[in-house]
């Protein structure tokens, strides 16, 4: 029975290798807790999460994350509201209006938006987007957070576009034929039938979408302007919680309290994506479901 | 024309209207980045070491950086993510294992890139002492792109068809013999389009390697996997960012943003060139 064995050890050894991806994912949570948590020994909850300001390097220092955290949604928000009509109504005219070819070639176009680096989005911002939002809105600056919406609103097109095309591609056929047997047209039929079958799968895409916003670090890095108050409007200059992580931690010492407070950051995003990952899996289960 | 009729057009029309401008965006960056960035690029620009702190010369230090650095996540990512893939579709039972994994490599996909840069600075830099290094970079970078690596090669042994293993199996193969012999060979091509689409991700990160790989300046070309790095993303971060010679680093901005994106949109356009026709011509 050697080839038995043989075969065993080998069905093992692939079983090990697939567990890495838990392995590091467990691996990132304990080193964000292990080097996150130590700053509530020098500041409190309510101060992390409430405080007003990010004074890290004065002394003695203030380490409220509440104008950073407020910063990236902000900017999210903003950048949904980019996002969203033009990545569904996109997502729609590719699966239910275009001609096969046209399909061919927005489809791929879509998945290059998608592999510019966001260094190159950020470069793009600070040299042409930002001196035209400056100038039409007449403004003082031009990183800001509008700035950082739009870009960020481009950057996430590409997650909801592609998600929510499969989705609506994937409505029975049978579906869209009952409503043109009752007389609907196809404009009709992808408003009332096509696209309220998706919806599960479309709001998957916005979930994904928002996370992809929150995440991003460089582009808000270069363009939003990098002020860490409590934002009041899209022209002002804001901060987001991976541009301060990005920003600072090169400059920390290794075990600070400046250090510290960054990997709590971290670890308050990290919660943040996750959740919304989790919610986007729940609700493409529950979707699944419903169609069958 | 009738009310309904008219609300068709009208409607449709929106919805191309948006799909023309996400297709102008793309084209406005790519149109910029390209205008500006080939007056900058010349044979020199692309093989010279820069000079004078960053204001003039080439920048070959950061095109090597991201080469070394991406080979180092490939040949990191690639092993372990075919293997996790052949696991997952060849081997598992479903079950709460892939369940777990599953959930693992789905939500690793989400982590943001910068969180990836901590990680990578707690664990390789200080907690294995690799330092400030291509081998640190390289390594998180290759756990950021695994997700992606892991996902495709799935993709590519699913479309394998089952008779396929079972003839094999028939014959009196063993899994292993099947796997080995029948499935990958039939699969390799989109593990191929997997591993690419990995690379230039990679490539053109920044954030993960901000604190574990990357240097402004460095006067030498990197000697081993222990050196620090220039590389592209970062090199464009900087100039834009740091010294004071705006009006000479911008010039070298735009060059450096031309070359990462022909990079990293070329490699792109290869993947998924290969995939398509794949997809295309493969009917068994």
């Amino acid at each position: 029975m050697k080839r038995a064995r043989k075969e065993n050890l080998i069905k093992r050894l692939f079983c090990l290798f697939s567990l890495f991806s838990i392995v590091f994912l467990l691996g990132i949570v304990i080193v964000l807790f292990k080097e996150g948590l130590p700053i509530f020994k020098v500041t409190s909850f309510g101060k992390f999460f409430f405080g007003k300001f990010w004074y890290p390097t004065y002394e003695p220092p203030d380490f409220g994350i509440l104008p950073l955290l407020l910063g990236s949604l902000w900017v999210t928000a903003g950048a949904l509201i980019i996002a969203v009509p033009l990545g569904v109504a996109s997502a729609v005219y590719i699966s239910e209006v275009a001609h096969p070819k046209i399909k061919g070639l927005i489809k791929p176009a879509i998945e290059l938006l998608a592999g510019v680096p966001s260094v190159v989005y950020g470069f793009f911002g600070m040299v042409v987007v930002a001196p035209l939002v400056q100038k039409f809105f007449g403004l003082p600056v031009g990183l800001n957070a509008l700035t950082a919406s739009i870009l960020l609103g481009v950057m996430a097109i590409p997650t909801i576009t592609s998600i929510s095309e499969d989705a609506i591609s994937s409505v029975p056929k049978s579906f869209k034929e009952a409503s043109y047997a009752l007389g609907a047209n196809r404009w009709e039929t992808t408003v009332k039938v096509t696209v309220p079958s998706a919806a599960g799968g479309i709001s998957t895409a916005i979930i994904l979408g928002m996370g992809r916003a929150i995440g991003e670090t460089m582009t808000v890095l270069m363009v939003a302007g990098g002020a860490a108050v409590i934002p009041r409007s899209f022209f002002q200059p804001v901060r987001t919680m991976t541009a301060t992580i990005a920003a600072e931690m090169g400059e920390t010492v290794v075990g600070s309290e400046h250090f510290h407070a960054l990997f709590a950051i971290a670890l308050v995003l990290f919660v943040l994506t996750l959740s919304l990952n989790i919610g986007a899996d729940v609700l493409t289960q529950k979707f699944r479901k419903r169609l069958r | 024309m009738d009310i309904r009729k008219t609300k068709e057009f009208i409607g449709f029309g929106v919805l191309k209207s948006a799909a023309v401008i996400v297709l102008l965006a793309l084209f406005a960056i790519l149109y910029f980045v390209a205008a500006r960035g080939i007056k900058v690029i010349n044979w020199e620009f692309l093989t010279q070491m820069p000079r004078s702190g960053m204001t003039a010369g080439g920048i070959l230090p950061a095109i090597l950086g991201t080469f070394y650095l991406t080979i180092c996540a490939i040949c990191f990512a690639l092993p372990l993510g075919v293997a996790a893939a052949i696991y997952l579709t060849e081997y598992a039972k479903q079950g709460r294992l892939v369940r777990i994994i599953r959930i693992g490599i789905n939500n690793l996909a989400g982590v943001p890139s910068v969180v990836f840069g901590l990680f990578g600075l707690a664990v390789f830099v200080k907690f294995c002492g690799f330092g400030i290094s291509i081998l640190s970079g390289g390594l998180t970078l290759g756990i950021l792109i695994l997700p992606t690596i892991i996902r495709a090669s799935e993709e590519a042994l699913m479309v394998v068809p089952r008779s396929f293993r079972e003839a094999s199996l028939a014959l009196g193969a063993t899994k292993w013999q099947t796997i080995s012999k029948v499935v990958l060979p039939n699969a390799v091509s989109g593990m191929l389009t997997g591993s690419i689409l990995g690379i230039g991700r990679a490539a053109g990160e920044t954030a993960p390697i901000l604190f574990t790989a990357v240097t402004f300046y460095s006067a030498r070309l990197p000697r081993s996997v222990f050196s620090e790095v220039q590389a592209l993303p970062y090199h464009i971060y900087a100039l834009m960012t740091e010294g004071t010679h705006p009006e000479a680093q911008i010039p070298i901005a735009y060059g450096a943003a031309l070359v990462l994106v022909s990079l990293v949109l070329g490699i792109d356009l290869i993947a998924i060139i290969i995939r398509n026709r794949f997809r295309r011509r493969k009917k068994w």
